[in-house]
């Protein structure tokens, strides 16, 4: 019952005209609006006047208007970025100040370091050891979480593989290893006899007097009688669950005739000591992390503030 | 009434027919169906003398409401509404409550940096939100429970629109004087001395403000600290931004918004409508009585052709929203009663009874208009509704109760660490690592046993626990009143199938409060 024509309806009780919309006899009143709700409106439009000269507004070919305040998002973000890092100069002081073998002692920054080390692993380190530090046997990428340490898994001796890095070119204190390759050195009988005898340290396999004689002239210098290993010459342990390339026995005789080595780059350089250190913190408490053990000479002279 | 034979004549009229301008027309609900729709309009009772239509304006101005004052018990009762509800509001933050050194010794505090809720001996912590949501629900069916039983009682005296407008009319009747001195200040020129005096009384309205939003604050943080930080100007902006906002606020909506506020903005009047009917309780002009109005003398003349209301209109002069009750229940009625007050006197100073305007039910209107005897309002709140919403308000009620009162203060969640889900060592055993995140939900450190059910032969360690140490069951310190996060290291022997298992931590102390979380060991071959 739209309102057509000229003449206009009134409701009785309250005086105000009809809009002419109707539900059921329910109809709608053209009750005027309240004239605070327009002098709303107009501050809104103030409002927005005064938004527009003060902030980022107008989009033109390149960029927006700059509004006077000189705000951006890019800008607060950098400020709170800034913010953050300005909060974490005390705990990258005190870190540099602290030798890493005394950071268990201080649990809270313990604490913060372990977990500025998972930040720095996740840009740095997970490209071969993966996000959680599994590694990869077939690269031949050691697992971090386990507690088995081709060269130590102290604090000490993680921060050094760290800073020297595994088989560094060029750098004459890097951690450094090489397992000559056994290829033509024996006959097949030899050869699956010692690969059955490696097998055997860890209880795989059975070994044969041939194996064991073969393990004992050509491998125990270096990986020891019971193939317990080395981490002064960086020799594997052999007689433990872990192996690093695999522990088939093909895997195994690969490993004798033409041996792969991995090569870690020294991060010496390229990050600075105290990120190197939360690194080390973070790789010590994945699990498999050993304490360190004092030796003869105080650790405190020999604390590589520099390194 | 138009026909004014209709109410001294006796309880026989029949009112499902009035008459109004010579026509004969329907009091009775027309089926819309079958109806004219131009007859739907003219149901309305009273049925008041045509208005003059409004002047042709897209916008209304305000209409400054200038209420007299009055005296009278509902308007003692509202002065005491307004002492308990101000009260409360202000002394709160004040009132200690000691919980042993860990915890703030607020009685009422809500702890957003700390994301805590304490109101005397509760503490809710954020998963516990829901008792916070409970609340809400009861105050929400609260106000369907008062609705139904006393109509709009809570925007007639609890409402902090109501009770805040209130203040602020106190004020401007204290600096202007009442009613017709205000009326005349507002029409009079701007000269200094009212510049003066409108700059002194919006002085007065802007303290009230101040006071008001600087109260709000107290109750997140602890009060006398905040207090003298306050003042001393080392509080956080965000205090000082909060206090400037509700200052504004304040002054904009009690000062000057007004009655505005429940006219057009507030959403609960309109629910009102819908929730009122004609068994609600309401302030309503009983128009058989009333109508037609005259004058004292002229009722004197001719008391057949008069009605009781004489027409003196003091039930507008006192109403704070500035209606006129005799037009009929509206939107802009708050129900605060202070009319019932001003026409009881009036009709006690000509020796008429009370109760031309009082607290009755639209039904019992009609019963006494037939002649009926009036009942009590009282009798209005026990009825199916009210007791149907004030067994769910108090169900809802018990059973949060309940819920508080069988809280644990000892929780626990599990993550397993899936990245990698397992761990061979060197020794051939197999390891998986958790995250633990053990809650002392009570304010005082407190030893936590953390125990394996369903992993045989397992052993635990954690990030500050040895593997040396390495046990079945390992005991952590829960700081009071948080959650520490432990990561904990479990392994099994060569050859352990993969399993779900639980975690079981414990309280040590005389609570002995446990909690166990499922989850799940892998191991190699586990798919």
């Amino acid at each position: 019952m739209a309102n057509k024509g000229t003449k206009k309806r009134v409701d009785e009780p309250t005086g105000t005209e009809f809009v002419g919309h109707e539900w059921d006899g329910i109809e709608e009143l053209d009750t005027p609006m309240p004239r605070w709700w327009v002098w709303t409106f107009y501050l809104t439009i103030i409002f927005a006047l005064g938004y527009v000269i003060a902030y980022p507004a107008w989009p033109m070919f390149e960029k927006a208007t700059e509004g006077v305040l000189g705000w951006s998002s890019r800008g607060q973000l950098a400020e709170e970025i800034d913010a953050a890092d300005q909060a974490r100069i005390s705990v990258r002081e005190q870190l540099a100040r602290t030798p890493i073998e005394r950071l268990p002692d201080d649990s809270g920054l313990m604490q913060q370091a372990v977990a500025g080390g998972a930040a720095a692993f996740r840009v740095n380190c997970v490209q071969c050891h993966g996000s959680g530090a599994a590694g990869s046997q077939e690269l031949g990428y050691p697992n971090l979480n386990d507690d088995d340490w081709l060269w130590g898994g102290d604090l000490r001796a993680i921060e050094y593989t760290l800073v020297h890095g595994i088989r560094q070119a060029g750098d004459d204190q890097t951690r450094t290893s090489q397992m000559p390759p056994f290829k033509g050195a024996f006959d097949s009988n030899q050869m699956d006899a010692l690969v059955s005898h490696v097998l055997s340290l860890s209880g795989k396999d059975r070994s044969t007097p041939l194996g064991a004689q073969t393990f004992a002239d050509n491998c125990a210098a270096c990986h020891g009688a019971g193939g317990e290993g080395s981490r002064e010459l960086g020799a594997p342990r052999l007689n433990d669950a872990i192996w690093l390339r695999g522990s088939s026995q093909e895997a195994i005789a690969r490993q004798i005739l033409n041996p792969r080595m991995g090569m870690m780059p020294k991060w010496e350089g390229r990050l600075d000591p105290v990120t190197i250190k939360m690194l080390a913190a973070y790789v010590h408490s994945l699990g498999g992390g050993e304490d360190f053990l004092e030796v003869a000479e105080d650790p405190e002279v020999d604390v590589d503030e520099q390194p | 009434m138009s026909n004014p034979d209709g109410h001294k004549s006796g309880g026989d009229r029949d009112w499902s027919v009035v008459v109004e301008d010579g026509l004969a027309k329907s009091n009775e609900p027309v089926s819309s169906a079958v109806a004219d729709p131009a007859a739907t309009t003219r149901r309305h009772e009273p049925h008041e003398p045509p208005r003059q239509p409004l002047p042709e304006k897209l916008y209304k101005a305000r209409e400054p409401v200038h209420n007299k004052r009055v005296r009278g018990p509902y308007r003692t009762f509202k002065w005491l509404v307004m002492l308990v509800t101000l009260g409360i509001y202000y002394v709160t933050p004040w009132i200690r409550w000691d919980r042993g050194p860990y915890a703030p010794d607020q009685a009422v505090l809500v702890d957003m940096a700390n994301r805590r809720f304490y109101m005397f001996g509760i503490e809710i912590w954020p998963h516990e939100f829901y008792f916070v949501a409970g609340l809400l629900i009861m105050a929400g069916i609260g106000l369907f429970l008062v609705t139904s039983a006393v109509g709009r009682a809570w925007c007639g005296y609890a409402c902090p629109q109501t009770v805040w407008t209130d203040l602020f009319q106190h004020v401007d009747r204290l600096i202007d004087g009442d009613r017709n001195a205000r009326i005349r200040l507002d029409r009079a020129p701007w000269t200094w001395g009212k510049v003066f005096r409108r700059g002194f009384k919006w002085t007065i309205y802007a303290l009230i403000g101040f006071v008001t939003g600087g109260a709000w604050i107290l109750y997140f943080a602890d009060a006398p600290t905040l207090f003298r930080d306050f003042f001393a100007g080392e509080a956080t902006p965000i205090a000082y931004i909060t206090v400037a906002v509700l200052t504004l606020t304040t002054v904009t909506l009690g000062g000057f918004m007004r009655e505005q506020v429940c006219i057009y903005m507030c959403p609960w009047p309109r629910i009102q409508t819908a929730m009122l009917d004609e068994k609600s309780l309401i302030v309503t002009y009983k128009d058989w009585r009333g109508e037609p109005r005259g004058s004292v003398k002229k009722s004197q003349k001719e008391p057949e052709k008069f009605g009781d209301c004489i027409d003196c209109t003091q039930c507008v002069q006192v109403c704070p929203t500035g209606i006129d009750i005799r037009e009929g229940p509206q939107i802009g009625c708050i129900t605060c009663a202070l009319c019932i007050d001003a026409c009881d006197k009036v009709m006690a100073d000509i020796g008429r009874p009370r109760g031309l305007i009082d607290y009755a039910t639209l039904e019992d209107c009609e019963r006494e208009a037939n002649g009926g005897k009036p009942r009590s309002p009282w009798r209005t709140l026990l009825r199916p509704r009210t007791i149907a919403y004030f067994l769910i308000w108090g169900s809802i009620g018990l059973a949060l109760l309940f819920a508080l009162g069988v809280r644990s203060h000892t929780g626990m969640t599990v993550s397993p660490h899936r990245n990698p889900p397992f761990m061979l060592m060197s020794d051939g055993s197999v390891r998986n690592s958790y995250t633990l995140k053990l809650r002392n939900m009570e304010s005082r450190p407190r030893d936590m046993k953390i125990s394996m059910e369903g992993l045989p032969g397992a052993v635990m360690w954690s990030d500050t626990i040895n593997r040396n140490d390495a046990a079945a069951t390992q005991i952590v310190t829960v700081p009071a009143d948080q959650t520490k996060t432990v990561r904990a290291y479990v392994v099994v022997p060569e050859g352990s199938p993969a399993r779900d298992f639980s975690f079981r931590v414990t309280s040590l102390d005389e609570q002995g409060e446990t909690a166990a979380v499922e989850t799940r060991f892998s191991a190699p071959g586990d798919s």
